[in-house]
């Protein structure tokens, strides 16, 4: 017998460790002395209230849609890839190589290979980890760890040595300008829609669109997916069923690891037009927070991700309008959003479970 | 005369979710006496058992020690009313030692040095008392399962418990252990300890208790004395009706040799050799059983020609050889080559819980051109094959967008046995088909066993029953510490003669 | 490179080994009860801006340890209702801790200090002094044992003496006391500790605040003794550099001090030098800072020795049905 409907727990529980995470974080602002009911006035109007903040909202959801499918799609395996930051970084790595590379004519051509680059180089970073999880049993958890601070020694070695433009900050060469990826106000100017100017939201959100789609048919409609989410209940049985792990943790990371990677279209080519030392900003962590809001699905994915773009706007316009709330307020907000959804989530599971459990007695009787 | 009982529970409920395990269980147990508790697997023997030791909390009931009431909400609770309990999976920690695991929550003082001293001078004279005989400075990995299960005892008897519970302590043990542990009960018990004894073998019952309580379906339906009662009885006292023992079926037509096993070796991660050196052929239109008590390398045996496991020597099937390590060895392949697989534990292997019971019909089979087109996975056809499978196997409820985990045990097996029949093999690996299942549900799995061996397929059956052995197998070979130690036709041997193979004997001359 | 030189890194090495230290027997508390801590950073970090910012308003640096410590604690609480109580993903808590700690110290920092998630620099009383050990200006002008007695072993503060005690005191309790024997046991088999009539909730619970005391340690180190005031970000990765020597040191305490020291070297040489060239080829100071997490990783890979973690690690304690 199913202990919760459906519903309940891809629609309800979700709900309530969003509210108890937003009310602990209107705790917080309370103690401040600020007013939170203001404050999300504030965060929700500088979110969504203007093509503005919709252009940087969706801006940011992306980079958090691919690292989100990052983690959502090593979560089906059973494997979770922390590693989405480093991952991410290097894929921004790629995207810029092969900005850099060609003097590209047309954004249109420049954008598959910077994918196909972005992709690549993100996986390759994942491949280490998983080759060592999937052959040596190392704990795929504290390699990819390990691997974002590899990353982001090795990211300060190339911009400082390698790959530096002249100036004093460390950071790569400007793109062409044929790698400029259209924005939402060049897009919909096209079809008459006015939409704000220097908002960077660009057409590598359809991309991530396209990401969540693909993803979707990969977990729920290909035989690899299926393979995966086998694996990822029970390893045992996967060899039964004549599944090799080796074979699925391997694909499956290099997956995950190329969509972190993709994140590099967004960030590097669609917004800064070169590589910086920051590209990724801690969006790779954002991916579990969305990850695990999402419940692991593509939809969850957007819907979570598109949440947390308006958190990470509404916040900095926060700290805007009431600069007694510091940008940091976004981080305590995600870290009780992973911590209601993810680690104390039998706290609100088990009363309910018992509730509905009481509801269906009384049914029954 | 009425002397108290050591142990008197009246009115135990205890429920799980949904599922009640315990309803208004009422027992008696005597001081100094050998006390059975009998039942089938899932009867709530266990729970019963782990309420008394304050593993688990009751949801109502009473339980008298001595004829006190004596609440026992946790096992210190438990300890310190003199009960030690012996569970099925030994609870220790295996990379201690001996002596570390019999102080772990019994220490003296804050200090390890004076009570490991102390404790060792104890233990050694215990395991004088009772002839129980174990290095109290070896680690707990390196002890072979019999010496394990000792220390357990010890750890019961270094707390001083009066009150024994043992859960299923013979289902490890070879035939030989198993009468060093009932040599030990005897002598606890003249000693004037009380021994409580779960079990669900019959000839344990008989051999060793006074008194014997029957539990069903979560209830206790009778206690009587052993000496009043007899293996007929209680079997029918344990499933509630009279029992099929024998199966219905014709003598064998075998015919062609499908397997041929050739010394076939197997050393695990540990470096332990699990087989050593297996001979064996099973022909189409038989059924070849293998006897042995868990351990001695049925599991690998399966795990080897199932292609779970590598191993080395030679495998022939219809004359082909099959790959034993390397690419090619995998379950897939072995599918292919026409052997299909009813693990023995269909819980870790078998099926995916979560998945629907649709999905879980194209385990191991989703590369079949019939369940997919090219790289996408075709879920209609799954979902009405299984629709299909479910009428022909009388899988109940007849649904195939359940979960798998909201089946029962028998019809969890019924959605297995129907995919792995189905499939069409030449040989059918085939584990503990009933482990876990309903009666009514056995007399189905067995009937399907032999119409699919008169269809002329070659059956490999493993099973720790020795009943289920002798009654479905046209061969039988029994198992002992990785060899086979000998072949018997089943009309022309007894549970004597297998018992002795079993624990290692030669037995009378083949 | 000449002796001063020498004794410069290797004290410089003593003191930034001092909170890796702290937080590896931390995290090995918790870990060796079976509860995977991948938050020793963020308790590290609300540690480091509770201590300096309680030193700083009562001018009083034990005020700040103390502050320090509970702040810890407290998030080590959170971690063990997350993991114990609702037997949640430890590793999933750990990250939400960490957040948590780096948006709650720039959030609270700028509100009641405004000065853009510092504290203000501490002064005197309210930061740990060197102390000069006994003798070590009489035995200064000695010959190779006075430098290395006056440079490298005297003028610590009292937290680096500290560091160094909680090795034996850590090995002590955990080999040869009734708690050590109880915390193994529940982190390899807390069945084995359950029915033998003792709380496996208590004993983690136990390993945990015992956890986010010594983070508490190695936060006011930070921010007390190391530097002389909270910045954004302090720990720097601290927390996971002490989990890197934890995996290091297989969940041994004589291991941990030489994998914290090693690894303190690293930062110490990198602090000192842009570049270092062994045997021709020069290694870049990022190769320095990246090199405690390449170790980790070779030994996780199991090419130098297997690093086998307790193994209950990670999993709540659920009894079996």
């Amino acid at each position: 017998m199913q202990k919760l409907p459906s519903w309940a727990d891809v629609v309800l529980i979700p709900l309530i460790n969003l509210v108890l995470a937003f009310l602990v974080s209107g705790l917080v602002i309370l103690y401040i002395g600020e007013n939170p009911v203001h404050a999300l006035e504030v965060m929700v109007n500088g979110a969504m209230g203007s093509t503005r903040g919709w252009g940087y909202t969706l801006f940011f959801a992306t980079n958090f849609i691919f690292t989100g499918l990052a983690v959502a799609v090593a979560y089906h395996a059973s494997l979770f890839n922390i590693g989405g930051e480093g991952q991410a970084a290097l894929g921004g790595l790629g995207v810029a190589l092969v900005c850099l590379a060609v003097d590209w004519p047309f954004w249109w051509l420049a954008l598959p290979f910077a994918v196909i680059g972005g992709a690549l180089f993100g996986a390759a970073w994942a491949a280490i980890p998983a080759w060592l999880q999937a052959r040596r049993g190392s704990h795929i958890v504290i390699t990819t760890i390990m691997f974002n601070f590899i990353a982001s020694a090795l990211m300060v070695y190339l911009l400082v040595n390698v790959l530096k433009a002249p100036g004093m900050a460390p950071e790569s060469a400007g793109f062409p300008e044929g790698t400029h990826l259209p924005s939402a106000y060049d897009v919909l100017g096209v079809f008459g829609i006015p939409f704000n100017r220097f908002a960077p939201l660009n057409v590598a959100f359809l991309v991530a669109v396209l990401a969540c789609i693909g993803v979707w048919l990969l977990i729920w409609r290909t035989r690899l997916g299926y393979e995966i989410r086998a694996y990822g209940k029970s390893e045992p049985a996967a060899v039964y069923a004549g599944i090799s792990p080796v074979r699925i943790i391997m694909i499956t990371m290099l997956i995950s690891g190329g969509l972190a990677g993709l994140m590099g279209i967004n960030a590097v080519m669609g917004e800064a037009e070169r590589l910086t030392l920051d590209s990724v900003q801690g969006a790779g962590f954002v991916g579990i927070a969305v990850a695990l809001m999402g419940r692991n699905h593509p939809v969850g994915v957007f819907l979570a991700a598109v949440l947390f773009g308006a958190l990470y706007q509404g916040g900095i316009e926060l700290e805007f309008e009431i600069p007694a709330i510091s940008r940091e307020m976004i981080l305590v907000i995600q870290a009780l959003v992973i911590l209601f959804t993810g680690a104390l989530d039998g706290m609100v599971r088990t009363p309910l479970e018992r509730l509905f459990l009481a509801l269906r007695k009384k049914g029954a009787a | 005369m009425s002397e108290a009982p050591a142990i008197e529970l009246r009115r135990i409920s205890k429920a799980f979710g949904p599922v009640q395990a315990n309803k208004d269980i009422s027992l008696k147990v005597m001081p100094g006496t050998i006390h059975g508790i009998i039942g089938e697997n899932g009867a709530g023997k266990s729970t019963l058992m782990s309420i008394l030791y304050g593993f688990y909390k009751a949801d109502s009931g009473e339980i008298l020690v001595g004829g006190r009431e004596t609440p026992i909400p946790d096992s210190q609770a438990a300890i310190k009313a003199g009960i030690g309990m012996v569970f099925q999976h030994f609870k220790l920690v295996e990379n201690f030692s001996v002596l570390e695991n019999v102080v772990l929550g019994a220490e003296e003082g804050a200090f390890l040095r004076p009570t490991l001293a102390k404790a060792r001078k104890h233990l050694t004279e215990l395991a004088r008392e009772y002839e129980m005989n174990v290095d109290p400075d070896a680690k707990i990995e390196d002890l072979s399962v019999g010496h394990q299960q000792r220390v357990e005892i010890l750890k019961a008897l270094y707390r001083e418990a009066n009150i024994l519970i043992l859960d299923e302590p013979t289902g490890v043990l070879t035939p030989a252990e198993a009468d060093h542990l009932f040599r030990i009960l005897r002598g606890l018990k003249a000693e004037g300890k009380t021994i409580i004894l779960i079990t669900h073998k019959l000839r344990e019952i008989m051999e060793i208790t006074d008194t014997v309580s029957v539990m069903r379906r979560g209830e206790m339906t009778d206690t009587v004395k052993t000496s009043e009662t007899s293996p007929q009885d209680l079997a029918e006292r344990m499933v509630g009706r009279k029992v099929l023992l024998r199966v219905d079926k014709t003598p064998a037509q075998p015919k062609e040799t499908v397997l041929e096993v050739r010394n076939l070796g197997v050393t695990d991660s540990q470096g332990v050799q699990r087989l050593k050196g297996i001979d064996l052929q099973v022909r189409a239109g038989e059924i070849l059983g293998i006897a042995g008590v868990a351990g001695n390398g049925q599991s690998e045996l399966l795990d080897v020609l199932g292609g779970i496991r590598a191993a080395t020597g030679e495998v022939l099937l219809k004359g082909r050889p099959l790959s034993l390590s390397g690419p090619g060895s995998d379950a897939r392949a072995r599918r292919r080559a026409g052997i299909t697989h009813v693990p023995e534990d269909r819980h870790r292997l078998g099926l995916i819980l979560d998945f629907k019971a649709w999905e879980n019909t194209g385990f191991g089979y989703q590369d079949l051109p019939k369940y997919c087109s090219g790289l996408m996975m075709d879920n209609q056809a799954l979902r009405e094959d299984t629709d299909a499978k479910m009428g022909r196997f009388d899988v109940r409820p007849h649904d195939p967008n359940l979960a798998a985990k909201n089946f029962s045990g028998g019809n969890q097996q019924k959605i297995v046995l129907a995919r792995e029949i189905e499939a069409d093999p030449d040989l059918l690996l085939i584990g503990q088909p009933t482990r876990g299942v309903d009666i009514g549900a056995i007399e189905f799995i067995h009937q399907r066993i032999v119409e699919l061996r008169d269809e002329g397929k070659a059956i490999l059956l493993v099973s720790v029953e020795l009943d289920e052995i002798m009654s479905l197998s046209d061969r039988i070979a029994v198992m002992f510490d990785g060899r086979i130690m000998g072949e018997r036709l089943p009309g022309e041997t007894d549970e004597t003669e297998l018992g002795l193979l079993m624990a290692g004997m030669e037995g009378r001359a083949a | 490179m000449d002796l001063n030189t020498v004794l410069l890194i290797l004290d410089s090495t003593l003191r930034l080994a001092t909170p890796l230290l702290f937080a590896c027997l931390a995290g090995l508390f918790s870990e060796r009860a079976g509860v995977f801590d991948i938050g020793l950073e963020g308790k590290m970090l609300i540690a480091a801006f509770f201590s300096a910012a309680a030193a700083s308003l009562t001018g009083n640096v034990w005020a700040g340890l103390l502050a320090g410590c509970a702040a810890s604690m407290a998030l080590a609480a959170i971690h063990g209702l997350a993991s114990i109580t609702f037997r949640g993903n430890q590793l999933i808590s750990g990250v939400a801790i960490n957040f948590l700690a780096t948006g709650l110290t720039v959030l609270i920092a700028q509100d009641w200090f405004q000065q853009g998630g510092r504290t203000p620099q501490l002064e005197g009383g309210a930061r740990f002094q060197p102390i000069t050990l006994p003798f070590a200006e009489t035995l200064r002008d000695v010959p190779v044992f006075g430098p290395i007695y006056y440079d490298l072993i005297s003028g610590h503060t009292i937290l680096v003496y500290l560091g160094f005690l909680a090795v034996p005191a850590t090995w002590y309790v955990l080999f040869r006391t009734r708690f050590g024997l109880r915390l193994r046991a529940v982190g390899e088999n807390p069945g084995a500790v359950d029915t033998a009539g003792v709380s496996v909730v208590g004993l983690r619970y136990g390993a945990v605040m015992i956890c986010g005391l010594l983070c508490g340690f190695a936060g006011a180190y930070l921010s007390t003794g190391l530097s002389a005031g909270f910045v954004k970000d302090m720990s720097a990765g601290r927390g996971f550099i002490a989990l890197a020597a934890l995996i290091f040191a297989k969940w041994r305490p004589w291991s941990a001090l030489g994998a914290c020291l090693l690894f303190g070297l690293l930062d110490a040489l990198g602090n000192r030098f842009q570049s270092i060239e062994i045997a021709g080829i020069a290694l870049p100071v990022q190769f320095m800072q990246a090199l405690p997490y390449i170790l980790t990783v070779v030994i996780l890979a199991g090419f130098v020795g297997k690093a086998i973690p307790p193994r209950a690690g990670g999993e709540p304690y659920v009894k079996e049905r």
